[in-house]
């Protein structure tokens, strides 16, 4: 019956509760959309990042790492290929040979990072290729051809099919120098990486560093990003001489980006959950101040401490748990509806771009997220009911009935 | 065998310069079966010694034996259970849950004193008609007439069987009919189950009713007759 009470309790003032319970499902609405925004965007970030040049697990010669020159090469590289052949975890990898060298042209030379790769594995790994602005990945049966990012093209002030100059040193210290012809040219969201990066075919590559079969990077993708942790252990323990990492390896501040955001959001829905909890308590006092003689009466005719606590408690938990699913509904519904159809931001978000991401946001969240914030709406629901269950025990029978 | 018993009461309220002495040794003797009106002019000290005898104010000095019980002695949960389980209260106003019905009202104190359901039950329809309410056991207090909401009290108060029931001015909201009504069943009830009945009263009418008279006058007992 105290449970009949208390809910009963919470529909005498149907205004001043529904404002409270519409005042919780909204917070939790635009608490849990705002949640899903940042999350969407940073997971596209981090997937766009994955795609376009990090892909899942590198891997190097622990040498290479420390110093890129052309001899740190991954040793035994057959037999490397033979290990991810066998892994049925990989689903596509890529080699690549890369050197650092200089690409000029008539309007100045640049310093660049040269990828020999064969096209159409890397293709299967990454997706430099979707990005091309202008021209092919690569013509069929032509040599020497090179794809550059656009910032580099405009540094160098060529269009496709111009002739830069591609020289570097080989593994003996020699200068060696090569003609290419532009083929391709891409943008990704990184201007650096536009500035600083250029495919050639292996081949190619190969005839000018007379060093065949040799590569210094393997980047490859497993079957989910729940693999990666997997497939990387068994590569560490497969190849034992080689340095293998993850994207989050790579690139930390991917990761960081990510248990930063999930700490703030957190965060950010205690601060809400704390004004709404002000809100909470603020209605649940008035409440009982209105209430002093009718608890005044039941205290006086017998019930105790515990029973009267508990009702105000069980009120408040009420109060506060109709608006909380509403919210977490509410909020669920609208982040699959948007997330299905996208949210247009280049209007207000024209520096979204540089931020790794495209100007359409498909917010998403985890489902887990939904039960950390259901229990933590009970959680402050029954903290919010303390201060006014107290005021409700400091009453005192004989005063309460005076007033009557 | 007196069932209400105080000694010597004392209460003083000390309000910064002025001290109120609200009761000035009052020693009374109530026997079960007693029907006794506390009367006096307002400030005469009524609701205080009412409130003395029920637990729910200590006196400044003075004993209460209730039953054989020296409830000056018990602690403030003690009291609690002690008032649930041996004392009926009614008073002026708000004397109901609201939300609840006329019998779910009647049934709360027998609920807190974990009376199973059916016997719950049971127990509040009989009440009810027996103040005359049988056809409104399902209304809520706002459905039902000033002195309906009283005789709703008188039965929740006597539902659980106290020693005794303590009124105070039970009477003063209401119109003369619900008035007499009110104090018919009272009576009735009185006569019937032998219920020890105090309550206080400003009304002559209500004073005629009582069978004993205790007349205060600033906290001091007047006059004690028994008619
Ligand atoms: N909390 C309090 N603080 C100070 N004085 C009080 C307090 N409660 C009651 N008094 C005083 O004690 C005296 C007795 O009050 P009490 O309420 O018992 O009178 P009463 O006979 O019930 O009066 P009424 O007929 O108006 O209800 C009064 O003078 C009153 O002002
Ligand atoms: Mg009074």
């Amino acid at each position: 019956m105290l449970l009949k009470i208390s809910w009963r309790n919470v529909w005498r003032n149907r205004l001043r509760s529904g404002v409270v319970i519409a005042a919780i499902a909204l917070g939790i609405w635009a608490g849990l959309f705002v949640m899903a925004l940042s999350v969407g965007l940073n997971n596209q970030r981090t997937r766009s990042a994955i795609s376009t040049t990090l892909s899942h697990i590198q891997l190097h010669n622990p040498a290479y790492l420390k110093d890129s020159k052309v001899a740190n090469f991954i040793p035994d590289g057959e037999h490397v290929t033979q290990v991810l052949e066998a892994n049925p975890q990989v689903k596509a990898f890529t080699t690549r040979m890369i050197v650092n060298g200089m690409a000029s042209s008539s309007a100045g030379g640049f310093g660049v990072s040269l990828n020999g790769i064969d096209p159409e594995k890397e293709a299967r790994v990454t997706d430099i290729h979707d990005h091309l602005t202008e021209g092919d990945w690569f013509a069929e049966g032509k040599r020497n051809q090179v794809v550059i990012g656009a910032k580099l093209a405009d540094k160098l002030k060529v269009k496709l099919r111009s002739k830069i100059v591609l020289n570097f040193q080989n593994e003996q210290g020699d200068i060696v120098a090569g003609a290419f012809r532009v083929a391709g040219i891409f943008k990704t969201v990184s201007s650096q990486y536009d500035e600083s990066t250029a495919f050639v075919r292996m081949k190619d590559l190969e005839g000018l560093l007379g060093t065949p079969g040799q590569f210094h990077e393997v980047a490859l993708l497993t079957s989910g990003l729940d693999e990666v942790q997997p497939v990387k252990e068994e590569l560490k323990a497969a190849l034992p001489d080689l340095e293998v990492r993850a994207w989050k390896d790579v690139s930390p501040e991917l990761g960081y980006a990510d248990e930063m955001m999930n700490t703030m959001l957190y965060i950010f829905i205690l601060i809400i959950l704390m004004a709404l909890g002000f809100g909470i308590i603020n209605t649940m006092l008035m409440a009982v101040l209105e209430r002093k003689r009718e608890l005044g009466m039941l205290m006086s005719v017998g019930m105790n401490r515990v029973r009267t606590f508990s009702m105000i408690v069980i009120e408040t938990v009420f109060l506060s748990l109709i608006g909380g699913p509403v919210g977490i509904l509410l909020g669920w519904a609208t982040i699959s509806w948007v997330h299905s159809k996208g949210l247009d931001l280049s209007a207000v978000g024209k520096g979204l771009e540089s931020l790794g991401v495209g100007a359409i946001i498909y917010p998403e969240l985890e489902s887990g997220i939904y039960f950390n914030i259901a229990i933590l709406v009970v959680v402050a629901a029954i903290l919010a009911s303390i201060v006014p269950a107290i005021r409700a025990l400091m009453y005192k029978p004989a005063e309460a009935v005076r007033g009557l | 065998m007196s069932i209400i018993h105080t000694e010597n009461l004392t209460k003083t309220y000390d309000s910064g310069a002025v001290k109120v002495h609200a009761l000035n040794d009052v020693s009374i003797d109530i026997a079960p079966g007693e029907f006794t009106a506390i009367v006096g002019p307002s400030g005469s000290g009524k609701t205080t010694l009412l409130n003395i005898i029920g637990g729910l104010d200590t006196p400044s000095s003075g004993r209460i034996v209730i039953d054989g019980t020296d409830i000056t002695r018990l602690s403030d949960g003690q009291m609690i259970d002690f008032r649930l389980n041996n004392i009926g209260f009614v008073f002026q106003s708000y004397n109901l849950i609201p939300v609840l019905t006329a019998r779910e009202n009647v049934e709360f104190i027998m609920l807190m004193q974990k009376w199973d359901k059916k016997k719950r039950e049971t127990r509040a329809t009989e009440m009810l008609q027996s103040v005359g309410l049988g056809d409104q056991i399902d209304r809520r207090p706002s459905q039902l007439s000033g002195g309906q909401q009283q005789r709703v009290a008188v039965a929740r108060a006597l539902a659980s069987g106290p020693k005794f029931v303590l009124a105070d001015e039970p009477t003063a909201n209401l119109d003369s009919a619900s008035t007499s009504n009110l104090l018919d069943i009272m009576a009735n009830l009185n006569a019937q189950l032998g219920t020890t009945f105090v309550f206080s009263t400003h009304d002559q009418r209500v004073i005629d009713r009582a069978r004993r008279v205790i007349t205060l006058e600033d906290g001091k007992i007047l006059s004690d007759e028994t008619r």
